[in-house]
């Protein structure tokens, strides 16, 4: 299999970590990566929440370069993810104003967008079943038992007729296989896909800590050793806004906990982290 | 008045429907947007009486609210409402109105990190983070705010003081170019 790469803003910086176990794990399970060719951001929050039309004109400009290089795009980020798919989504839609930005993108990309790709999660690529196979062969360290918390955010569900790979969006369960797969537990607890704050983490930093705080005492009480993301953002957040009353609970990203169990060395990726995970890792056994 | 009865105006309505491509008439209140909303809390308006204020037309209470800036745009809203309405779609048409009409935002922090952040964007293709942060410092004067976790995150390597942007900026611009922010 082959993919194009759409690491997004965030993975070029802040959640570096996140895209180099991406890496490290799809080259070891033999998907090949191929970083989209002068990608661009996709607006994020600030696209739509400022300009509706900015917020299709800059996931169409990347829609159509990932068509022109011809393979479905594996996206690590939520928020890139849910621009991607509801920018697809809207042109789907064939509306007036969908059409007119078909328009123009064609004019000034000289590539007309035809929605011949899918946009993918990386959760959604390794848990499809060819990949998962290849995964179950290729675990060689099992993570003994350690109980860890799935945590899907936001925008990895919803809204589900746009975003969701998930059966269902209220209740994920495809992160809890992979980490099931590494022999990690995956807990059942309440606050999956409660919302972390996202963007409001920079001017309301009080509010993100309230709703993080609830995030994290959800996880805790559900007997967790940690948590597991998909999102940078949220990797983010989780990492930052952590009040100092207890503890903090480490947070992963769901490809370093598989690198792990593939017996990469996450080492570059884990001291990357604000909140230092090798001593849990080492009261495990796995560091 | 007693006994005076006021027509709601659909005038709102149908502006921010066309902006939102959200039919704001199809909601008849049940408050299940409100019942998940994360950020509830800290809003001044719940979100189904934003639905209900546009559809009444109470413009300047709307634009006055701190409810279109505080939302975290998480779609648990529209996930969940019965009749499909996006109201973080809606929070977006009245942000834009907003600023169209020069009005003070209500939370002027969250505007100045979106402006910050798609400054950055316009300028590069890319969002630079550290100076996107350093741009939204410069404009709120909250220099001290996470200056200790800043540190942490340029230890980290987390916040690069280079970062590349795209190459083919000619087409990238022209894209932007069609925005309505680029017309204002």
């Amino acid at each position: 299999m082959k993919l194009s790469y759409y690491p997004g803003c965030s993975l070029h910086a802040t959640s570096a970590e996140y895209s180099a176990s991406t890496e490290g794990v799809f080259k070891a399970l033999e998907v090949e990566l191929e970083e989209l060719n002068d990608w661009s951001c996709c607006g994020a929050t600030s696209g739509h929440s400022l300009d509706s039309n900015l917020s299709h004109a800059l996931p169409l400009y990347n829609l159509i370069l990932a068509e022109a290089a011809g393979n479905d795009l594996l996206v690590p980020c939520a928020a890139c993810y849910n621009t991607l798919r509801t920018t697809q989504n809207f042109m789907a839609t064939a509306s007036r104003e969908a059409k007119e930005l078909g328009q123009r993108a064609k004019e000034i990309m000289g590539r007309e967008y035809r929605g011949t790709i899918k946009v993918r999660h990386v959760i959604e690529v390794l848990a499809e079943p060819g990949v998962f196979t290849a995964l179950e062969r290729k675990v060689t360290k099992k993570l003994g038992g350690i109980p860890l918390a799935s945590y899907y955010g936001c925008l990895l569900t919803r809204p589900p007729k746009v975003a969701s790979f998930e059966a269902n969006p209220e209740q994920p369960r495809l992160m809890d296989r992979l980490l099931t797969l590494c022999g990690a537990t995956a807990v059942s607890w309440s606050h999956k896909n409660e919302c972390c704050g996202a963007s409001l983490s920079i001017p309301q930093p009080k509010l993100v800590e309230e709703l993080v705080g609830k995030i994290v005492e959800a996880a805790r009480y559900a007997g967790a050793k940690a948590i597991v993301t998909a999102c940078p953002l949220c990797h983010t957040n989780l990492e930052s806004r952590q009040t100092k009353d207890e503890e903090p609970l480490p947070v992963f990203f769901i490809t370093e906990i598989l690198g792990l169990s593939l017996g990469l060395d996450p080492t570059p990726w884990l001291k990357k982290h604000l909140i230092d995970p090798f001593p849990l890792l080492r009261q495990y056994g796995l560091a | 008045m007693a006994g005076q009865q006021t027509i709601p105006s659909q005038e709102l309505a149908a502006e921010v429907a066309a902006g939102s491509g959200q039919i704001v008439n199809r909601c008849y209140q049940c408050h299940k947007c409100t019942a998940g909303c994360p950020v509830a809390m800290a809003m001044d308006l719940m979100p189904h009486q934003v639905v209900r204020y546009v559809q009444l037309g109470l413009e300047e209470e709307l634009i006055k609210s701190k409810t279109i800036w505080q939302c975290a745009a998480c779609r648990t809203c529209v996930s969940r409402c019965p009749n499909g309405i996006d109201i973080a779609a809606i929070n977006d048409a009245l942000k834009q109105r907003a600023l169209a009409r020069g009005a003070v935002p209500a939370l002027p922090e969250v505007a100045a990190f979106h402006q910050a952040f798609l400054a950055s964007v316009k300028s590069r293709g890319r969002v630079h983070e550290l100076g996107m942060l350093a741009a939204y410092k410069l404009k709120t004067r909250t220099y001290l705010q996470d200056a200790p976790l800043g540190f942490k995150m340029l230890r980290r390597g987390k916040l690069p003081i280079f970062s590349g942007g795209i190459k083919n900026k000619g087409r990238f611009r022209a894209m932007w170019e069609g925005s309505k922010e680029e017309r204002r």
